[in-house]
């Protein structure tokens, strides 16, 4: 796990490839093909697909970010030609592009145009390079310092030293709900268990597999600390989602969550929020449950990749626009904090210590397994039920396993 | 009116109908019966910023080749109809011999997801559908006994409701219902309990649901009302009174009756709309507490990995629902349309 | 109307108001509470702390220096252009209307004056098909779309949307022409004219009422129409909603939310200045059609 300190050490070689590629022009000379990006909207994915339309300004060259980009890429990558040439997807969204065979490999490309493209950049299944990652992501412990301090207590490193800093918290008067979490049904709350799951040990699936397997004791551990905090937040918790969350947090409602390394940013910031709450934002590193030692986080990235069914010169166009925007060309004083940046050249904000931290603990990376997708979905309609005290967390974990497995049946994962 | 005439008046319309909308829905149907092929599964070295791991992959060569020999997917009938995240035949049956009691197999019932959904989606269309209705032929009345000049305002007042997009009108009103939300704060005064919190509770939240429904779908109810209210016949009125009918026997016994025609209208309408209820379950943060069959639809096609057999068996059975609760009032039509005008 | 029967008693009266007063309480506040919050800060227009913020604005007066700040209005209109989202609702919304109400004024008229059977099974289907759920239909629609390049353009959005919104045209002017008296039409093809010659003479001057609050629906519609056109338009050529909604996105960038309620404020002026021209006619309009249904 040392790819951030080679990214944090190795600024100035980084530097200097990035000068020299733009000096010799030979990123941007892009004459032939075609560029379509489709993607996420938020800034970091902006200043790249600006950056990549800037590089490709030669030819015809559209972005196209939307927040509904997952429902339309893998159509917009179906047809011959397909319209987008590439789609920005994270780990667990790249799967269904995969699944459905419309990205290309990119060895070739990588040959030829991406010599500067480090290794650690490189997404490769089963020996081909599939896509190019261009920052991380993971969630970590976001706590107030003052209001520690007032208690008298240390940061937490687990979910138990969480309740019991909320408990202190709670009794001194400070605040009612000092623990907040992303914990809106649906998509939220599932990535909280598959954290919390992580963080046990467990493993979700019978290796090589497509059968699931939480209805275990690492399972009910999961949910009943998933429980065990929510006594301390905000009675409408399954309402909130990290937007929600972050203006909880601003409000100064908030001491302690667990929270995206990529939204501390304008936690921290003077927009928003009392002073008192801003300047003593800290980020923490990941947590843990239980004995395990396992960090209770997993670790995400964004990354693009090159449709199939275009031709080889919209093919060699878009991957070089595409590297040109992830390349060290594109960190400036603007872009630097957007995002824990994968090239060379970045320098880490205090804002991205937490996901740092949380790479430094080793925490797992979000399982890139072709039905995880619909385990997720499951988990996000199931676990409320358990949480509001309608039912059991066997009962909650056998009702996962049942809607995954008529999905996955649905999907020919299962027979 | 001649066959080919009609043809041709018709055609355009039936043309755009036929293109956007049947065509889709037999697709949908289609749809709903296959099923994925069996996925040829290996597993492969993945490398990333995090390191390797051996991971489960699908064998692509080994898919494409079934695929291509079926590109449709493999023949499932009604399998999806009847698996477990749709109307659970087994599970419901197990449940039944297994049940203590009734009030047990309610239980086991509201633990399958789409009999979960139906119970939201029939409660907020029976309550919401009529409360409308009323709702809107009141102000209908009140407007219609409001001074000329003030008319104009008042409309445009009445309709905003309507024409406020859904996906912003909600957003507003979750905030404001929020425990710090000025709607919020309100309540907790009014109930004199300062913990009282909407969002938190499943009956609060569905009577919020449904209050927006209402507040949503009113000002629609209302034109159609007020429009027929300026036409019953002040004869008709007079000759009530003569009678000795009084304000609400005139109100019960003439206004009524003359619109009744429009309530059919508006209640057709209304149920489809309601039925298919959607935006304030996911503007509200909702899924926790309430959910729909659209709803269910809308989670098959949004998550990672799309479920569009899935997506497409819950949209026939909302097809089928509606056909169902609207039979009473298309069956009036029916009458109607053969009685000559 | 000034005659007895509809004449009422001072306490039917002062009921019938105060209802109305409660009533326009109801509609309207969640939108005056918005025009006032949009001149805020999002710390205080969303306030976590105290609903109080949104009147006094105590975050507005430290962030901007004034009680009230156009930053919204600034940021959606002139940073991220919506008036470009604002012409495309226009050429969405007016070319919608013509085309629903073209084709719909020749379908419902020739439903209301057919007797065959098959003219009401015509009308079921419609209807059934109106029960699909939109967002089964559009995500149906991408892939073809996508194939053949149709997708992102204004001119298959305007015919989505036409089409969607075909069931509901035909119901309601159906109503309308049924309520136009047959001898009308047929008198005058009586007099030679052939059945289009009697639509255009005849009918089309006495059914602009039912047209025009029918194309009022349609308009709305298409106005305020977030499932198709949120997933069918490119960015350049997106409507104010979908444009509205990116302003809010997965991931909320700060101060963007103000552009969103900015722009919710700036959707409804134009819709108030329309019902202020047509309230007469929307009326008017219903009263000579749909009333029997």
């Amino acid at each position: 796990m040392n790819v951030f300190k080679i990214a944090t050490l190795g600024t100035a070689t980084a530097v200097l490839m990035g000068t020299t590629a733009m000096a010799d022009g030979h990123a941007c000379a892009i004459t032939d093909g075609r560029v379509n990006i489709v993607g996420n909207e938020f800034p970091a994915i902006q200043s790249v697909a600006a950056a990549a339309l800037a590089c490709a300004s030669g030819v015809d060259a559209e972005a196209n970010l939307t927040a509904d980009h997952q429902k339309i890429n893998l159509a917009g990558m179906s047809g011959n030609p397909a319209e987008y040439t590439s789609a920005v997807v994270a780990n667990s969204s790249i799967v269904a592009l995969i699944n459905e065979d419309v990205v290309r490999p990119l060895d070739d490309l990588v040959a030829m145009y991406g010599a500067d493209i480090p290794s650690h950049q490189l997404i490769t299944i089963d020996g081909q390079v599939m896509a190019v990652a261009f920052m991380a992501n993971a969630q970590h412990l976001v706590y107030r310092s003052d209001v520690l301090a007032q208690v008298g207590m240390d940061v937490p490193t687990s979910y138990e030293g969480v309740l019991e800093a909320a408990e202190a918290i709670r009794a001194a008067g400070i605040m009612d709900n000092p623990v907040g979490g992303a914990y809106a049904a649906g998509w939220n709350l599932a990535e909280e268990f598959v954290n919390m799951y992580l963080g046990t040990g467990g493993d979700f699936f019978e290796t090589g597999t497509a059968n699931v397997s939480i209805n275990n004791e690492d399972g009910v551990e999961a949910l009943e600390m998933m429980k065990a905090l929510t006594a301390y937040m905000n009675p409408d918790y399954l309402t909130h989602d990290s937007n929600a969350t972050s203006s909880e947090w601003e409000a100064g409602n908030v001491a302690l969550m667990n929270m995206w390394g990529s939204r501390t940013g304008v936690l921290m910031d003077d927009e928003g929020a009392e002073m008192a709450v801003y300047s003593n934002t800290v980020a923490g590193g990941p947590l843990t449950v239980g004995d395990s030692g396992n960090a209770a986080s997993s670790l995400w990235w964004d990354g693009w990749t090159v449709a199939k069914n275009i031709s080889d010169e919209s093919a060699a166009a878009t991957f070089q626009a595409m590297a040109y925007a992830t390349s060290p060309a594109l960190l400036n004083d603007e872009t630097m904090s957007q995002a824990v940046w994968l090239m060379n050249g970045f320098e880490a904000q205090p804002v991205n210590e937490g996901v740092l931290a949380t790479v430094a603990a080793g925490a797992s990376p979000y399982p890139m397994l072709p039905f995880m997708g619909l385990l997720h979905t499951a988990a996000g309609d199931n676990i409320a039920d358990f949480l509001q005290g309608n039912e059991s967390a066997e009962q909650a974990l056998a009702d996962i396993e049942a809607a995954y497995t008529a999905a996955a049946t649905e999907q020919g994962f299962l027979q | 009116m001649k066959h080919s005439t009609f043809f041709w008046f018709v055609l355009p319309s039936a043309f755009l109908m036929l293109l956007f909308i049947a065509l889709p829905v037999a697709s949908v149907v289609t749809q709903s019966m296959y099923t994925a092929h069996e996925q040829v599964l290996v597993t492969v070295e993945n490398c990333g910023p995090f390191g390797c791991k051996p991971v489960t992959s699908i064998d692509q060569e080994a898919t494409k080749a079934l695929n291509a020999d079926k590109p449709l997917g493999k023949w499932a009938g009604l399998d999806i109809y009847k698996d477990r995240n749709h109307l659970a035949f087994s599970e419901v049956g197990s449940a039944w011999v297994n049940a203590d009691g009734l009030p047990d197999f309610g239980k086991t019932l509201m633990n399958l997801p789409f009999y979960k959904a139906m119970a939201f989606t029939l409660t907020y269309t029976f309550i919401v559908t009529p409360l409308t209705i009323i709702f809107g032929f009141f102000i209908a009345v009140a407007v219609n006994s409001v001074a000329k000049a003030l008319k104009g305002p008042t409309i445009f007042l009445t309709l905003l409701p309507f024409i406020v997009t859904p996906l912003v009108g909600s957003l507003i009103i979750f905030w404001m219902v929020d425990a710090r939300g000025i709607l919020g704060t309100g309540l907790q005064w009014l109930a004199n309990n300062p913990d009282l919190s909407v969002k938190a509770s499943t009956p609060l939240m569905w009577i919020m649901l449904m209050f927006y429904g209402i507040w949503h779908a009113a000002p629609f109810a209302f034109v159609v009302f007020y429009a027929g209210l300026q036409t019953v016949n002040s004869e008709s009125l007079e000759a009530a009174m003569i009678d000795g009918a009084n304000r609400w026997e005139r109100i019960r016994y003439v206004v009524i009756p003359h619109l009744f025609p429009l309530v059919t209208f508006v209640a057709l309408i209304q149920l489809m709309d309601n039925f298919r209820v959607f935006e304030p379950i996911v503007s509200f943060s909702a899924q926790a507490h309430a959910t729909s069959l659209s709803y269910a639809i809308f989670n098959d096609l949004g998550g990672e990995t799309r479920l569009l057999s899935s997506a497409a068996a819950t949209s026939v059975l909302t097809i089928i629902g509606i056909a169902i609760l609207l039979s009473p009032v298309l069956i009036r039509t029916y009458r109607d349309f053969s009685k000559p005008s | 109307m000034a005659n007895k029967a509809t004449a009422q008693p001072l306490s039917v009266k002062f009921l019938a108001i105060s209802f109305l007063m409660f009533w326009l309480v109801l509609a309207a506040f969640p939108f005056i509470w918005t025009l006032w919050g949009s001149f805020k800060v999002e710390g205080d227009f969303f306030s976590k702390a105290n609903w109080a913020n949104a009147l006094f604005g105590g975050l507005t007066q430290k962030e901007t220096g004034g009680s009230f700040t156009g930053d919204g209005y600034y940021g959606a209109f002139v940073e991220e252009e919506f008036w470009r989202a604002a012409l495309n609702s226009f050429i969405v919304c007016f070319f919608v209307v013509t085309i629903s109400l073209t084709f719909g004024t020749l379908g419902g008229y020739a439903l209301s004056r057919s007797t065959h059977r098959y003219a009401f099974w015509f009308l079921l289907f419609a209807l059934i098909f109106r029960a699909m759920p939109p967002i089964t239909l559009v995500s149906g629609y991408l892939l073809p779309f996508y194939e053949y390049n149709l997708w992102g353009r204004l001119s298959t959005t305007i015919i989505v949307l036409v089409a969607i919104n075909q069931p509901f045209t035909l119901w309601m002017l159906h109503a309308f022409f049924k309520n136009i008296p047959k001898d009308l039409d047929e008198s005058a093809m009586v007099d030679g004219c052939t059945r289009f010659q009697a639509f255009r003479h005849v009918i089309i001057p006495v059914m602009w009422p039912g047209v025009i609050t029918t194309g009022l629906f349609s308009f709305l519609l298409a106005y305020n129409d977030f499932a198709v056109t949120s997933m069918l338009l490119s960015k350049d050529n997106q409507t104010m909603v979908p444009k509205l909604a990116s302003f809010l996105g997965t991931t909320q960038t700060k101060g963007n939310v103000m552009f969103a309620v900015a722009a919710v404020v700036s959707i409804t002026a134009p819709l108030f200045v329309m019902v202020m021209v047509f309230q007469r006619q929307i009326v008017s309009g219903l009263t000579a059609g749909a009333v029997k249904g």
